[in-house]
């Protein structure tokens, strides 16, 4: 049966026929649909970890038992899961074990553009990279095969392009793999000195092995075309070459890490002209040029963002007819949602004109105008050790405006080693925690303190009081994140206090489902004079009509932020439906 | 040759599913195809792109600067930014509502006034109200579907490919009045 599937659904499904078992990961944009879409079968046993070191330690365990194993993440992820996968490298495997990483080039929602090419060389893990939704599920298959076949974890990467792209599949059947059976083997699982030295010499044999073997793999392929100019290519950026220069020769490479020189050398001799082009950074153009052949890459394509086939013509072929955009138009950049509760948490700390370091999530969106608040951003769980440094560097009367916010689901990554930091090492600082009861930005997801798993089953939810008390933090207070007077004077006090402090503020994403809004701002037109006061809360359901304040009924979710910003009390929270 | 068709709009306002029903339309005539998504953050209130491209054989899923056939807006400041992926000639169906950005409500830019007349006789521009005829649906949810009715009249597929198509995608509880709101932007 032919399937439209995103790259993602693409690649769970291809688990999924290749008799994958237990599949573990946290989730990031791009990456969140595979874990969400392998949830769905039966046979597999899925979960979203707090983070993705436990992710992929979940799966290396799986594997070593005997059974095909996977874990996901986004490129960032990988560095969280870096240490027991750099390892892995070196155990190799039991059943097929799969490392799914997709990057972010253009960053649609990310921190940074690295290049996961890069961290599988250095951790010796190959790389295989598809460029279509056919192909993920194609690879994924193949990935599980490769594994076995040369004991290693395999990444398998895809950008968000790829991720985010529907194509048509074949749909397969499930093919059930025996478990290998579980051996106790010191010398390759227990990674003592000693023994990480012969493994390491074993690593490298591998992808020594690999290179020259799958130099002929389906896997990496030559297209001739036109032998005056050829692209050396792989990924998404295999179909802009397709669609921009079809008469072209091509090698398309599929397995990234080792490189097939073979395959290179044939193809080098057969074209005159050779450009590699690779999304990020010249991993190949590197390699290739090391090799003794002469390409053009980087001087001409760029290092950042995404490429396109408009992008190529324009570097090779000089050809740039289209129209250009209409100038001067208004940005639409994204924004805090109507209702959202950190957007009325911001508001009190921006009047209480406080420091605040941020982290990852929609409460990023509390960095840029109108709301203004957030000052710095890192990376996952950063906020609490980063409030933690600057005090240990400034001391603690410096951080007595200071806050950090973090996510509930953020917390639970990888903030909560930084707040046993915190207590540990004697902070005085105050820690908000934004708890909105989900993963919000990436669109939803349980977490362990939601009460309930990948699967939608019931799971034991932790108690986020209870925890910061088991740290050893004394004075954790929880607020109703819409109840603006009591948080300030919550903050006030706990900012001043010279011990740490854990403030929860709670009330669930505007977005999640199930709930019911029974109120909407109206505005009294008599009142009004037109002022703007409460536009500076920043909700995109508020806007001016002429000189007056105006609602957006079909946006407002009547949470009355704004009627809190007008002094003349010309805005007015009104209930609509019946409870 | 590929048709290539462009979704722009506010996210939030279900740019997704109209290019999932396009998707299926493409795959019922028995075309390759391939849809490009925007998810993540940038989906939180702000400008949202997807992409749909059918035909023999598609390569890239992006459709580029001066490729579109067609452009559905969802809001005009939307169509105005996005106007220069149009083919000369191509048609441009637009939903006139105005959804003021950030950036407006917060006093850094202006709203411009009629941001789609240069554009007149450059294109085939039509545009409908489809939140207003949405509610006289019934629901002013299926704007959406009421603007995809009306590209429907500008492409050559039959309309009970559409009715079975949109049957297959949206959520079942919606199907009739999604169904309704179709065949009202198609113009029965």
């Amino acid at each position: 049966m032919k399937k439209l599937l995103l790259g993602n659904e693409a690649i769970a499904r291809g688990a999924y026929e290749a008799g994958v078992k237990v599949s573990a990961a946290y989730p990031g944009t791009p990456s969140t649909e595979i874990s969400e879409t392998i949830a769905k079968y039966n046979e597999v046993y899925a979960e979203w970890a707090p983070n993705e070191k436990v992710a992929a330690e979940v799966a290396i365990g799986a594997s070593i038992s005997g059974v095909r194993s996977m874990c996901c993440m986004k490129h960032v992820g990988l560095n969280v899961a870096a240490d027991p996968l750099f390892t892995c490298s070196y155990t190799g495997v039991g059943g097929g074990l799969v490392a799914v990483v997709a990057d972010d080039p253009g960053l649609y929602s990310s921190q940074n553009e690295q290049d996961t090419r890069l961290i599988g060389r250095a951790a010796m893990i190959p790389v295989i990279e598809p460029s279509d939704s056919a192909e993920a599920k194609e690879y994924m298959k193949r990935a599980f095969e490769l594994s076995e076949k040369y004991d290693t974890p395999i990444i398998l990467r895809t950008t968000t392009r790829l991720s985010h792209s529907q194509g048509v599949v074949e749909l397969e059947y499930r093919t059930e793999v025996e478990d290998k059976p579980y051996e106790k083997r010191i010398d390759k699982y227990v990674m003592m000195p000693g023994m990480a030295k012969k493994r390491h010499l074993y690593v490298e044999d591998r992808l020594k092995r690999m290179a020259a073997d799958l130099s002929k793999d389906p896997l990496n392929r030559i297209e001739y075309g036109d032998r005056k100019v050829g692209f050396i290519t792989s990924g998404i950026a295999y179909q802009y070459v397709k669609e921009a220069m079809p008469e072209a020769s091509v090698l398309k490479l599929g397995l990234l890490n080792p490189l097939p020189d073979d395959i290179i050398r044939e193809f080098a001799e057969n074209v005159e002209t050779i450009y590699v082009f690779e999304e990020l950074e010249p991993l190949v153009e590197e390699h290739v040029r090391a090799m003794g052949i002469n390409v053009i890459g980087k001087e001409i394509f760029t290092r950042q963002g995404e490429y396109s086939a408009n992008l190529l013509r324009k570097a090779v072929l000089g050809k740039s007819d289209a129209e250009p955009p209409m100038a001067g138009l208004p940005a639409r950049p994204p924004v805090l949602c109507p209702g959202c509760p950190h957007r009325s948490v911001f508001s009190v700390m921006k009047k209480l004109k406080l420091h605040v370091i941020g982290d990852i999530g929609c409460y990023t969106l509390g960095a840029v105008a109108p709301i203004s608040v957030i000052e710095t951003t890192i990376c996952m769980g950063s906020s609490i050790s980063t409030l933690h440094g600057v005090e240990k560097a400034k001391g603690k009367d410096y951080i007595k405006n200071w806050v950090c916010v973090i996510g509930d689901s953020t917390f639970l990554h990888t903030g909560v080693n930084s707040l046993i930091n915190s207590a540990y090492n004697g902070s005085t600082g105050t820690v908000v925690i934004l708890d909105n009861r989900t993963t919000g930005m990436t669109g939803h997801q349980e977490h362990a303190a939601t009460g309930k798993n990948l699967k939608g089953e019931p799971a034991p939810a932790i108690d986020l009081t209870e925890l910061c008390h088991a740290i050893g933090v004394k004075r954790v207070t929880t607020v109703n994140s819409f109840d603006r007077e009591e948080l300030a004077e919550v903050l006030k006090k706990e900012t001043q206090t010279e011990e740490l402090s854990v403030v929860i503020c709670k009330a669930p994403c505007a977005l999640l489902k199930g709930q019911v809004f029974p109120n909407k701002v109206f505005v009294d037109g008599e009142k009004c004079i037109g002022c703007g006061a409460c536009i500076t809360c920043g909700c995109p359901a508020l806007s001016k009509d002429g000189k007056k304040a105006k609602v957006n009924p079909e946006m407002c979710n009547g949470c009355g932020l704004c009627a809190s910003f007008c002094k003349f009390g010309a805005l007015e929270k009104r209930e609509v439906v019946k409870k | 040759m590929s048709t290539n068709i462009m979704i722009v709009g506010v996210g939030g306002q279900g740019t997704l599913l109209t290019s999932r029903i396009l998707g299926g339309i493409a795959i019922e005539k028995g075309y390759d195809v391939k849809l490009s998504e925007v998810h993540g953050m940038a989906q939180r209130g702000g400008s949202v792109v997807t992409f749909v491209r059918y035909g023999e054989c598609v390569r890239e899923p992006i459709v580029e600067e001066g490729q579109a056939d067609v452009l559905i807006a969802f809001e005009r400041l939307e169509a105005a930014r996005y106007h220069h992926f149009l083919k000369p000639g191509g048609v441009m169906i637009v939903n006139d509502i105005v959804i003021e950005p950030i950036t407006v409500i917060s006093g850094q830019a202006t709203y411009p006034t009629d941001v789609l007349g240069s554009l007149e006789g450059k294109y085939k521009i039509v545009k409908v109200d489809a939140n207003k005829i949405a509610a006289e649906v019934g629901n002013q949810r299926v704007f959406n579907t009421v603007v995809l009715g009306v590209a429907a009249r500008h492409m050559d597929v039959e309309k009970e490919i559409w009715l079975k198509v949109i049957e297959a995608t949206v959520p079942p509880k919606t199907v009739e009045i999604n169904k309704k709101a179709f065949l009202t932007g198609l113009g029965e």
